[in-house]
């Protein structure tokens, strides 16, 4: 039912009006999300995913305009919300880690000031109550010697402790939804071992869903329920963490995965890649737009958007081959 | 010795940072370095960010100008600082190139695509004349899978990934024998980064190329790679057949290094175990006494801040710098 949902994103579409023409940025992109749940959303530069995230927030950048949809998240219409009332849901009860930390920190504040600020806007603690529990916050996420952290800039910290810090930030007021943007991208692997592992820890603890936005699909194996696969705005595939990596159906979530080497192989195996370029969104093609790169291609793919095929209560995939086998089924059975 | 097509002897390079007289500072950005690559192979460099892998990369060719140590190119001293001897680079120019990280600024906004390609051709006058020249750089750009009438385009009407073919074409154009990779496929998308991968693959069959492949993405280099070697703060910590290295890391870092990678299998990722490293990575300015790794090693012991451990073969064709080899689990 839907008021169980914490997050419910119904056939939302998006368009950015540039100069050159209409980007169709997101085109029929729903999403549901219990409380406590992690949904991975993967896909390649320019899919839609950070778009997806950043509208949830009301942070749709100038020339992008929301055309069609719903957007509720934990009783408010997002969609229908003044800057006014977003700001105050805004790091309250949703709040988001960017992708960069070495740019999201304001340079000229001290981490303290960052942290407390925050904390004052939500809530009525005064200075100094802010202070006490901007220094458990860092505690929180592992960073040590707070008090004298609190007094330095971001750029006395390294990457990792930086994004540390955002992530202090966004949980100050242990927000329903924290929204990861690539948290993990900019960082070396052994670094993002030590982010990813936090906030596995911290979701244990403060029991919030979270919304992981990445290209890395081992980033989405280990810490996502859900995973919806983006492509050119659309989600082409949906399900449970398992559907996606075992039984995958579109053949873009089938290309993807087969075009990751692997650690644990000795044989030298040939990676099989996706061939042909992402799309132009400026200009996509009529039908599917994985059709032009997509080897089981039809000719109905190249006319008409096809349907979604549903597998179970969770799996889904937008693709006219899966419609086709699921119909041939369907009659066998009967 | 001189059956090792490349081999490299105590590789440093030091980088000035402010400071004058005694009080002079240096980045020891690469610090005494050493290995080989026989004709045809892969060596795969990895490390996290300021490890020098990058660095070592750039001194083979001469784009920094290194403070110690030896590199000979099939038998052929390119430069030996002891002896202060440093060979002409332009012909070695000819035989070894690189593949640049980012192909957004590694081609020049200015020139077509054909004039970048073209550009090595005229530089060592492979071309006699103008018809030669334009076979010359449509061969190469039918090489890395694009076509005539990409010559007369500007970088900015390509892709990421056709970018990076164009940045490859630009290095295979004089020829060369020896390629160093410097992560030329990490700011490409997921389903390009197999592409060129392959596409690097079948260059290297078809003309015989030695690469040097430096990466931070240890599957992608596993893949690619005959042997690999890992890099830690500026020093090698560890160097192996690349299978060899993936299953049976013995150094306390690689360890750690190999556990952090997101496996691409959820019952894979639920079950294992990571290994997560302390701390961050000390800078380079004011490394830590004897091992570099010891402020993060959960081994460490008291002889690791007094003694440089030595880089030592452990099994054939195996080796690894560490003090606590035996106590590491």
């Amino acid at each position: 039912m839907a008021e169980e949902y914490l997050v419910d994103i119904k056939n939302e579409r998006l368009s950015f009006f540039t100069p050159a023409g209409e980007v169709k940025a997101l085109n029929d992109v729903s999403i549901h999300l219990k409380e406590g749940e992690v949904l991975g959303i993967v896909g390649e530069s320019g899919s839609g995913k950070s778009v997806t995230a950043y509208s949830l927030m009301g942070l749709t950048a100038h020339p992008g305009k929301l055309i069609g949809g719903t957007l509720q998240f934990n009783g408010h219409e997002i969609e229908e919300m003044g800057e006014k009332e977003m700001r105050k849901i805004r790091g309250k009860e949703i709040s988001i880690i960017f992708q960069d930390p070495m740019t999201s920190l304001n340079p000229v504040y001290t981490i303290g000031n960052q942290i407390t600020e925050v904390i004052r806007l939500h809530t009525d603690k005064d200075k100094k109550q802010a202070y006490a529990r901007a220094k458990e916050l860092l505690e929180l996420v592992g960073i040590n010697e707070p008090e004298k952290r609190l007094k330095q800039y971001p750029h006395e910290l390294s990457g990792g402790m930086r994004q540390r810090v955002m992530i202090a930030i966004a949980l100050a007021c242990e927000p329903k939804l924290l929204i990861a943007d690539e948290p993990t991208t900019a960082l070396d692997v052994t670094i993002q071992a030590q982010i990813l592992e936090l906030m596995m820890e911290l979701k244990d603890k403060l029991g919030m869903a979270i919304i992981m936005i990445t290209h890395d699909l081992g980033v989405v194996a280990s810490m996502c329920d859900r995973i919806a696969v983006m492509y050119a705005g659309r989600i082409v595939e949906y399900g449970t963490t398992d559907d996606i990596f075992y039984r995958p159906h579109h053949m873009y979530t089938k290309g993807l995965i087969r075009s990751i080497p692997r650690l644990d192989t000795k044989e030298h195996e040939r990676l099989v890649p996706i061939e042909g370029t992402p799309v132009d969104l400026l200009n996509p093609p009529a039908g599917c737009p994985f059709a032009p790169r997509c080897e089981a291609c039809m000719k109905i793919c190249l006319r008409e958007m096809p349907p979604v095929t549903q597998f179970d209560d969770v799996h889904y995939t937008q693709c006219w081959l899966n419609q086709k086998e699921a119909m041939e089924k369907g009659e066998a059975n009967e | 010795m001189s059956d090792k097509f490349i081999e490299v002897e105590h590789l440093r390079q030091y980088f000035p940072a402010g400071g004058h007289g005694k009080h002079k500072k240096y980045i020891q950005a690469v610090d005494d370095v050493s290995f080989s690559i026989n004709r045809g192979e892969t060596l795969g460099l990895v490390g996290e960010s300021g490890c020098g892998k990058t660095t070592t990369g750039r001194a083979l060719l001469r784009l920094y100008q290194p403070t110690g140590g030896r590199f000979t190119y099939d038998g052929d001293v390119v430069f030996d600082v002891e002896k202060n001897q440093w060979a002409q680079m332009l012909p070695y120019r000819k035989k070894m190139q690189i593949v640049f990280q980012d192909p957004y600024a590694s081609l020049d906004p200015r020139m077509t695509v054909g004039d970048i390609v073209g550009e090595a051709i005229d530089t060592h006058n492979l071309a006699a004349n103008k018809q030669e020249r334009y076979e010359l750089i449509i061969d190469m750009l039918r090489k890395v899978g694009l076509n005539s009438e990409h010559a007369n385009r500007y970088p900015h009407e390509f892709s990421g990934g056709q970018r990076q073919r164009v940045g490859i074409a630009r290095a295979l154009a004089v020829n060369p024998e020896f390629i160093v990779c410097d992560e030329p496929i990490s700011a490409l998308d997921v389903s390009i980064q197999a592409q060129v991968i392959n596409m690097f693959e079948d260059l290297q069959e078809e003309m015989g190329l030695t690469y040097l492949f430096i990466a931070h993405d240890l599957s992608v280099v596993k893949h690619i790679s005959d042997r690999i070697g890992v890099m830690y703060l500026g020093r090698m910590v560890e160097l192996a057949d690349s299978y060899e290295l993936t299953t049976h890391p013995v150094h306390p870092y690689t360890k750690s290094l190999i556990s952090a990678i997101p496996i691409a299998d959820p019952k894979i990722a639920r079950t294992s175990k990571r290994i997560v490293l302390e701390g961050d990575v000390p800078s380079p300015l004011n490394p830590p006494s004897g091992c570099r790794f010891r402020t993060r090693c959960p081994y460490a012991t008291e002889q690791c801040a007094r003694e440089v451990p030595e880089f030592r073969e452990i099994s054939p064709g195996h080796y690894a710098a560490c003090h606590n080899l035996d106590k590491v689990q």
